[in-house]
């Protein structure tokens, strides 16, 4: 409402006059129900059409009145001239009105017509006003300010009936409308419910609860859970979900007819109380077209703060990847290659320039090369890639007929709890995350782990001789593995470079430490979370990393910049997982109230929400090829979400449990999840995504109706004895390696 | 509504617990933490019940609570006094709070990739939100909470420590095992789900100590010196119904058979090992058996470094592997049924395969005998005549240089006599049976068999147990012969064959016919039957005890071999005749077989061969009285089920090594008698007990 009110007035009375349009934001719902009465009377043939004017005419008033408070004298006289109302209208209803903000509608459910109208839009004008600060320091909600919306009130023993009455209404409307209307319910009983604890009415809120909750939706239970411990006022202020709940609108997308249906039933009814609720705290998304099924609407929602307005997804993504570096793969054979390696990729250099003018294009959807600064290729990394390109080649080209073996890295004896692990890209070396606050790196391969010299030592050291990187390394320091010590609380997130010389790990302590695989020593404690971080990962092309935690905000750090140079906030809830898009210029995060969030890292925006989580999100994976997002649940559930469009195209039911691991197949085929349910399963990605992409409308629409699929894109179930997989790795040729600790109770 | 459970968002079944402590140091505690204990216990008990009751006190019971007389006795431990309504409203809050950092600590749950909410997890919520966290009860064990009898009390039991007694305690507790990461391959190319993860992996895991003492106990007593040991080892692997993991351990150690090819007694160790595990009722060999086969196969069939010495007696271990070989075949057909045609063909390549030398040619003989008339008729007797012509060589150079390889060609001789003579026999059985009906019915080998069975019931004697493994193996033959090389072989008529026969062996092989008539003075057809085919041990008769002996016989009938003059009326003709019916192997050994036929003609007229020529033509006529087939396939049925417990068979092998043995000497080409005149008999018949010693 401050908003409108600064607005210029020309503005203003564009969006009383065209009364027809959608409302676009928050400003607009006040007028929204009025106007729509004289714009579609033949929608609404209940109401007569002198009342619909009389009803306009309230609310012209109430709007004249509004801005003559506001001292926008300008305006008044316009909108005056436009309706082409008499200079003075009497002030009677004026001064009603007046009334009514100071009682805050206290008899609006009894009151005359234009009163309830006035005193709803002024109600509505002064939690708007009142709420206005809580937006601006959103970092860091008011709590009294934000529960203050709350102090408007009714007759606490009506609540049950306006509930009832609703879902009385909800329940005999047409099928095609009533999933899309039966929405409604959740957010409008945890904010009645909110209502009447906030203002006292303990055993009211309680009677209320016990008779509603059982309608709610199963996939709610777990706030519900949170509600039904909450009776109190005081318990409100610490209460973080509700906090969630109070800060943001909850989002509903309905179709026209529907919301048209609803609106003409709350003005029948005069339910003054559901309709308030429906202004402040939920946000209606309405579209053109046919409702959408039941089906369609469960599998989006699940969110803590319902779907994802439509708009949060339409920004452009450049899912593409970028262009690899040309770097010629000596096609020598293996003898040779050992021989020349040190040489090779300088004799390439030139040659690489030559050819990459006029090799292949660049890919459309891909974003521009140095959208984001990345570092310069080192020697050692193109050796690396060379050393790739060559294990690319010798690739098992996976598919149904043909799935990869799978190798289990069991931990053992690992009474302090393993808590997160992660394998280098070239499967060489496996780091865990222990509860105990260590890290510890094995390596996988025969060659052991050394520690480079000390500095007495290598100043020793002939720097000029060609074995100086062998020279530098302490022979006597070989071991399989090493562990590493610096954090303070259980380590929650570990994750290698790409070129292997750095680990990363985030802990409970709030810090995210980068650590020398040289030295086998920490280099950097970033210090921003305060809280714990859960999860943090690399970028594909070394140098950025990004970490996510308790206090619901995800980073973006250079590992030689102490602060971070973005934070991602926006998510409700902890951030439980990050990764990094194989183009290394988007950040995708899963969080604990149940949407996955994908930032642009150029300008810390949120381009992409996706709802459809029942419950928190514990792993994600993007497919080799960037365009694809996989997400893992704790309800067990894998979703497979397009980047481009921003929509879910797939739904992969069958683990039992929590999936902490996913992981697409090189090629991008075959996707693989590990879950706590002991258990390895791979998906048909191919399939899965194919069968998608010849599905065109809804592209345009937005409105997935995905195909119940599972067991037919399900490839295989594979058991370990006890042992929960916690991650996965597909080696360069195609290997599958999982890994968990085994749990012997 | 169950709110802790999900809340956990645990396992139904499990769900919602924490981590006890085990009894701590009893060191005095403030009231503050003694609340909390006993709060937390409290909140779980109330928890495990509320399912429960759930319907009934929903009210009351949807959380855990702290009562208010909780508050108030702390309170007073504390020294303040609380009025009632203070005292619920405490209760109230603290329950709330409680509450909440449950739910706090359920996400350190979540992301430590647990199910078990623990002490430490609680403790974590407690500190982020700035509350003094809880000592002493972060141990694994469960937490014992107790109520007391006498008054509302529930406590945790927290047994007091002696220090001292730790402190001065000898057995020193092991430190923990290092943490580290094994890998194995789990699934090969995804199809690991199909087999139990690797069957010996699996079975190292899982050998105990007991049976890793038990195995090289085992193996240390069979391939020890004691022979009573190795026979009671022998005995305990053949009944022993516990020792499946250790199965592909023995196996192992048999395949060694390899590497003790010089070591007759080893070998014959190994042998018997085999013959415990084949034997032995609980266990399933499986793919095992493959292993076992070809460890027998080696003994058969190749020339062992033990050979090469012509004192070692590596015939009889050969024998006893071939009888070995009929064994695995006649217990485990099922297993074994595919192999069957790969063992024909790598029989008929050594036999086939003129540089090997002749131990290998026996091994294959003997081998053939073993899997039956069938496969020596398949097999062997269409090599005879490419064969005889070399064997014949080696009998005929009478070189100081060449005795010792003439003493194996002979042996060689003696083992095809015998298969042949075999064969014959059991064709004519076969005949006789099936062909009750016609007067020649000639071909009826193929068929024969299910015509022997139906006949047999309407003789007076029970069927010959020789004839019992050949069944078995015939209807693997029959069965998977399809594809085999041999397709082109078609039946020989029994006097053809004999008369091809008779020409390479002469009157050795007409005399064997002739011993029953000869002996038991009965002309006619059936005695003679009756004779030759009752040789169960059971029968015991005077005359049956005499054809048993039926070598030694046959070296007197030889004396006078010309005793009675019957005609010879189709000695040779028929074979001449009968060749152009016969396939292209057959008939271009024929030509090679005449040197041979030649040979045995001008030695001897074979006058003798004509008795046993009478008793095929009759033979062939007797019983036309036979039950109805379906009685009498029935029976069939019975008796097949009883001759698979495979024990009889081996009586079949009783004449082998006896017949074998003695006829260098008694035949009457006079073939001379070389290498070791008595002494390897006795040995013979030495090792030859000792084979079916009953282990």
């Amino acid at each position: 409402m401050t908003r409108l009110a600064v607005s210029a007035p020309g503005e203003k009375m564009a969006a009383v006059q065209d009364g027809g349009s959608e409302p676009e934001g928050e400003k607009e719902p006040q007028p929204e129900l009025p106007s729509d009465g004289s714009s579609a009377p033949a929608a609404t043939p209940a109401s007569k059409p002198e009342e619909q004017q009389q009803q306009q005419q309230q609310t012209l008033l109430a709007v004249l009145q509004f801005l003559k408070r506001n001292k926008l004298i300008e305006s008044v006289d316009a909108l005056r001239r436009e309706a082409g109302l008499a200079d003075e209208p009497d002030e009677a209803p004026g001064s009603e009105a007046g009334g009514g903000v100071g009682g805050a509608a206290a008899g609006s459910a009894d009151s005359a017509d234009a009163s309830a109208l006035l005193s709803r839009v002024a109600g509505a004008a002064q939690s708007g006003a009142a709420s206005a600060p809580a937006k601006g320091g959103e970092d860091q909600p008011d709590v009294s300010v934000v529960l203050s919306a709350y102090s408007q009130q009714g007759d606490p023993s009506l609540y049950q009936v306006y509930y009832s009455g609703l879902k009385k209404f909800i329940e005999s409307v047409l099928d095609c409308h009533r999933a899309e209307l039966s929405q409604l319910f959740y957010p409008l009983f945890v904010h009645m419910y909110l209502e009447l604890v906030y203002n006292n009415h303990e055993s009211e809120a309680k009677a209320f609860f016990e008779k509603f909750s059982g309608d709610q939706e199963c996939y709610y239970q777990d706030d519900l859970r949170v509600l039904s411990g909450l009776t109190k006022k005081e318990h409100m202020k610490g209460n973080e979900t509700l906090l969630d709940f109070r800060t943001s609108k909850f989002v509903l997308r309905i179709s026209r007819d529907s919301y048209q249906l609803l609106k003409r039933h709350l003005q029948e009814r005069q339910n003054n109380q559901i309709w308030n609720i429906i202004q402040e705290h939920l946000y209606i998304d309405i579209f053109d077209g046919m409702p959408r099924s039941k089906s369609q609407i469960d599998s989006m929602s699940g969110s803590l703060a319902g779907e994802a307005r439509r708009e949060a997804n339409k920004a452009k993504v450049f899912y593409g990847l970028l262009k690899e570096p040309e770097i010629e793969v000596p096609l020598d054979d293996e003898d040779e290659e050992a021989e020349n390696e040190e040489g090779k990729p300088k004799k390439k250099k030139p040659k690489k320039d030559s050819m990459g003018s006029k090799s292949k294009k660049q890919d459309p959807n891909a974003p521009q090369q140095n959208r984001i600064p990345l570092p310069e290729l080192k020697d050692s990394d193109k050796l690396d890639k060379i050393m790739y390109m060559k294990e690319a080649t010798k690739r098992i080209r996976l598919g149904p007929e043909t799935l990869p073996s799978i190798c289990f890295y069991t931990f053992l004896n690992v009474y302090q709890g393993l808590t997160a692990v992660d394998f280098t890209d070239d499967s060489s070396l496996i780091a865990g995350g222990f509860a105990d606050s260590t890290v510890r790196v094995w390596s996988v391969t025969p060659k052991k782990l050394r520690k480079v010299k000390s500095a007495a030592d290598l100043s020793l050291i002939d720097k000029e001789s060609d074995d100086v990187l062998e020279r530098i390394m302490d022979e006597k320091t070989a071991s399989e593995s090493k562990i590493l010590y610096g954090h303070s609380g259980p380590v929650y997130g570990v994750s290698f470079s790409p070129d292997r010389n750095y680990l990363l790990s985030s802990s409970e302590d709030g810090t995210v430490r980068l650590w020398s695989l040289q030295t086998f020593t920490c280099l950097v404690a970033y210090k921003g979370h305060n809280y714990p971080v859960w999860d943090t990962q690399f970028s594909p092309y070394g140098y950025y990393f990004v970490s996510g935690g308790h206090d619901r905000v995800a980073r973006l750090w250079a590992t030689d910049h102490y602060q971070p140079l973005r934070m991602f906030a926006g998510h409700l809830g902890d951030i439980t997982c990050t990764r990094f898009h194989p183009n290394s210029n988007y950040v995708a995060t899963g969080s604990a109230d149940r949407t996955i969030r994908l930032w642009d890292v150029l300008n810390g925006h949120c381009v992409r929400v996706f709802t459809g989580h029942k419950g928190p999100i514990h792993s994600l994976a993007f497919s080799p090829n960037g365009k694809y997002l996989a997400s893992g649940s704790t309800d067990g559930r894998v979703l497979l979400w397009d980047l481009g469009h921003g929509l879910m195209i797939g739904e992969l039911k069958g683990h039992t449990d929590t999936v902490y691991a996913l992981k697409f197949s090189r090629d991008g085929e075959i996707l693989a999840s590990g879950s706590m349910d002991n258990t390895v399963r791979l998906w048909d990605a191919f399939k899965a995504f194919d069968d998608v992409e010849t599905d065109d409308f809804t592209a345009a629409t937005g409105h997935i109706h995905l195909p119940d699929n599972s067991q037919e894109l399900l490839l295989g179930t594979y058991l370990t004895k006890a042992t929960p997989v916690i991650h996965l790795h597909f080696t360069r040729r195609n290997l599958l390696l999982a890994a968990g600790s085994y749990n012997s109770q | 509504m169950r709110p802790w459970h999900a809340c956990a968002n645990s396992r139904p079944n499990q769900g919602f617990y924490f981590e006890g402590a085990t009894p701590t140091l009893a060191l005095a505690r403030s009231p503050y933490t003694i609340l909390h204990a006993h709060d937390y216990s409290q909140m779980c008990m109330r928890y495990e019940e509320f399912p429960a009751k759930m319907t009934e006190t929903r009210e009351e019971r949807r959380f855990a609570e702290v009562p208010r007389e909780s508050i108030k006795l702390m309170a007073e431990s504390a020294g303040v006094e609380l009025g009632d309504d203070v005292a619920a409203m405490l209760a109230e809050d603290v329950c709330y709070r409680l509450r909440e950092a449950t739910q706090n600590s359920s996400q350190f749950m979540r992301h430590a990739k647990r199910r078990k909410l623990t002490v430490e997890d609680f403790n974590r919520a407690l500190r982020w939100s700035n509350t003094e966290t809880i000592c002493g009860y972060g141990a694994q064990d469960a937490l014992p909470f107790r109520p007391l009898k006498e008054g509302e009390l529930f406590f945790v039991e927290d047994r007091e420590v002696n220090l001292v007694e730790l402190a001065l305690a000898t057995n020193i507790p092991k430190g923990c095992a290092e943490t580290m990461v094994r890998v194995h391959v789990s699934y090969l190319d995804g199809k690991g789900n199909l087999e139990p993860q690797g069957t010996v992996p699996s079975a190292v895991q899982s050998l105990s100590d007991d049976l890793l003492k038990y195995y090289q106990q085992i193996t240390r007593a069979i391939l020890g010196e004691d022979p009573h040991l190795m026979k009671v080892a022998l005995l305990d692997l053949q009944s022993n119904s516990k020792i499946a993991a250790l199965l592909p351990y023995f196996v192992y150690v048999i395949s060694g058979v390899k590497s003790v090819s010089h070591d007759l007694d080893q070998l014959n160790r190994l042998l018997h090992m085999v013959k415990s595990l084949v034997q032995n009722p609980y266990l399933y060999l499986g793919s095992y058996v493959r292993s076992l086969v070809s460890s027998v196969m080696y003994c058969i069939l190749e020339p062992l470094a033990a050979s090469i010495n012509p004192l070692n007696d590596h015939w009889t271990l050969r024998d006893y592997a071939a009888l070995l070989l009929s064994h695995i075949f006649w217990t485990h057909g099922d297993l074994v049924s595919g192999l069957y045609h790969q063992i024909l063909l790598s029989l008929q390549k050594v036999l086939s395969d003129p540089v090997r030398p002749l131990c290998s040619h026996y091994g294959a003989v003997v081998g053939l005998h073993a899997l039956g008339w069938k496969a020596v008729e398949r097999v062997l007797y269409p090599h005879l005549p490419a064969y005889w012509a070399n064997l014949q060589a080696v009998l005929d150079d009478y070189s100081v240089s060449n005795a010792q390889v003439k003493a194996d060609g002979h042996k060689v001789y003696g083992a095809i006599l015998v298969a042949v003579e075999r064969l014959l026999k059991m064709k004519a059985v076969s005949l006789s049976a099936s062909a009750e009906g016609g007067a020649a019915a000639l071909q009826g080998s193929v068929g024969g068999m299910m015509g022997f069975r139906e006949s047999s019931p309407g003789l007076s004697p029970p069927p010959e147990p020789l004839s019992e493994p050949p069944l078995g193996i015939a209807s693997h033959l029959q069965a998977g012969g399809a594809g085999c090389q041999w397709e082109e072989w078609t039946p020989v008529s029994l006097p053809d064959m004999y008369c091809e026969l008779y020409s390479f062996f002469g009157d050795s092989l007409a005399v064997r016919f002739s011993t029953g008539p000869a002996l038991g003075g009965a002309p006619s057809a059936t005695p003679i039957q009756s004779s030759d085919t009752r040789k169960e041990p059971g029968s015991g008769a005077a005359n049956l005890e005499s054809t048993r002996k039926m070598p030694q016989l046959t070296a007197n009938m030889n004396i006078s071999p010309r005793q009675d003059g019957s005609p010879r009326t189709e000695p040779a003709p028929p074979s001449l005749a009968t060749a152009p019916g016969r396939s292209l192997a057959r008939s271009s050994s024929s030509s090679s077989s005449s040197v041979p036929r030649s040979r045995s003609s001008s030695s001897r007229p074979g006058r003798s061969a004509s008795q046993s020529r009478d008793i095929f033509p009759k033979a062939r006529f007797p019983p036309p009285q036979v039950g109805p087939p379906a009685f009498s396939f029935l029976i069939g049925g019975r008796q097949m089920g009883r001759r698979c417990q495979g024990r009889r068979f081996q009586t079949s092998f009783t004449p082998t090594p006896s017949l074998t043995s003695l006829p260098p000497r008694a035949y009457a080409h006079k073939l001379p008698v070389i290498g070791r005149v008595s002494k390897p008999v006795r040995r013979w018949t030495c090792s030859h007990y000792s084979l079916y010693l009953p282990l």
